[in-house]
């Protein structure tokens, strides 16, 4: 049941910062809620305003250039990014990510800013966007930030948000040459949430293999969505194998901080880690050779 | 404090006073009395409740009343022509793609919004179109037979 709050529906974002402002102790902001209503229905958050953003149309748009990459607004919902063009020039990651995030219905409303900032650690977006390196703007009354995706989450359910500041953009750079990028997660339910999300972008000098940069991002294994470094490091500056895809799994397996709940024990996450990271690699490696 | 809503449902204008925490299925069910639309596990993952939202499939148990505001709601009720069946109900009827009814309501938005947007579904996308959907009697094969027979023209509507 849903306890009663106060409804303010800001329609530009001059408004939804000068309200927020106003609120920001006793406030939650709204965007599709697919996440946020099911907390407070469960009584978790009691919100006395609600801060309803999803009318902010000027956050809701899909910018692409060739050299500067894409550009998505906050308030984007995860049907458009997956059925926009734009994704056609070399972020076809996130159009798959999007496709099994949630059901149709949950994509057609939910934002990709409103699942970043619910700051659930199972989210799909997150892994995929810092595997692919991507920045992101926020803004209050007092200005703007830029920081890094991977900075933005710093516990369970908690980011770098500020009191009385939004997410306004994700940015996400057009990738060097010679690079391919994967993501899977494993669930029970087909576009449940994940048991465990596996994003890995891998950059390579050129055709042969060798791998000049990998990124290695795992979801619902920590607080947070986390960098497999270490697995990172067994692979950078080398020339990529099975064999070595396999120690990568493993590396990342032992390093993930996994924990048991309710839909898997920390040995089978685990498990599951080293399995994905191999094949998550060499989709990753077939795609940076063609890339 | 109540606020004002309006929603044109089924292609009818309406005005509401409603608490801003009304969702979108109590306007539906509760104010209007359109109980075709279900509410089922009231958290967004069963899909009884789809209704069609300013032509996309949303589940109106996981949407503000509000957040609808100015919008047009298409649900169970809309689909058939005064006593004339949509296509994808007659073929739902005739495919036995239901025993208990309680998804069927959800089962035929989500199928009408995934061939309003291709209508000519493969097997597999017809199965994506209404995974959002649980169905607890069928099996779900009566159901792809239905929409099946719909994308295959044996259900043309009648003009």
């Amino acid at each position: 049941m849903l306890r009663d709050f106060e409804h303010l529906a800001p329609k530009t974002l001059e408004e939804a910062l000068t309200l927020l402002d106003e609120h920001q102790d006793e406030c939650k902001v709204i965007a599709g809620g697919q996440s946020l209503l099911i907390l407070m229905r469960q009584g978790l958050l009691a919100p006395e305003y609600l801060i309803d953003i999803k009318g902010v149309s000027e956050l809701n748009y899909i910018e692409s250039d060739a050299k500067q990459g894409l550009r998505i607004g906050a308030l984007t919902t995860h049907r458009a990014i997956e059925k926009s063009p734009a994704m056609k020039n070399g972020f076809g990651v996130l159009a798959e990510m999007e496709h099994r995030l949630a059901s149709i219905q949950t994509r057609n409303w939910g934002t990709i800013g409103g699942n970043i900032c619910h700051g659930d650690p199972a989210g799909d977006p997150a892994p995929v966007l810092i595997a692919l390196n991507a920045t992101l703007s926020t803004a209050s009354l007092g200005g703007t930030r830029n920081m890094a995706v991977e900075d933005f989450s710093l516990d369970f359910f908690e980011t770098a948000l500020e009191p009385g500041e939004l997410l306004t953009e994700i940015q996400v750079p057009a990738a060097p040459p010679h690079t391919g990028t994967a993501h899977t997660k494993f669930n029970i339910i087909e576009s449940d949430v994940a048991t465990v999300g596996v994003a890995v972008s891998f950059t390579l000098d050129s055709g042969d293999g060798v791998c000049r940069d990998a990124r290695i991002v795992l979801g619902a294994c920590a607080p947070i969505p986390m960098r497999a470094k270490q697995a990172e490091e067994a692979l950078r500056g080398k020339k990529i194998t099975d064999r070595l895809l396999k120690e990568a799994g493993q590396k990342a397996s032992e390093e993930a901080e996994a924990v048991s709940d309710i839909s898997a024990s920390e040995e089978y996450r685990r498990q599951l880690v080293k399995v994905l990271v191999g094949r998550m690699g060499k989709e990753a490696l077939a795609r940076a050779k063609q890339a | 404090m109540k606020k004002e809503l309006r929603l044109v449902v089924n292609g009818q204008p309406y005005e509401f006073y409603v608490k801003p925490k009304t969702l979108l299925v109590e306007v539906l069910r509760d104010h209007l009395g359109l109980t075709g639309t279900k509410r089922g596990c009231n958290s967004g993952s069963c899909g009884a409740c789809t209704v069609i939202l300013n032509g996309m499939a949303v589940k109106s148990c996981s949407i503000l009343a509000l957040q609808a505001d100015g919008g047009e709601v298409l649900t169970v009720e809309g689909l058939a022509s005064g006593a004339e069946l949509h296509p994808l109900q007659e073929a739902f009827l005739d495919h036995g793609a239901f025993q208990c009814g309680f998804c069927t309501a959800g089962m035929l938005m989500s199928a009408k919004s995934l061939l309003d947007e291709n209508p000519e579904p493969t097997k597999e996308q017809i199965k994506e179109g209404i995974h959002g959907n649980i169905c607890r009697c069928t099996g779900y094969n009566s159901i792809i037979r239905a929409v099946t027979a719909v994308v295959n023209g044996e259900y043309k509507e009648k003009k």
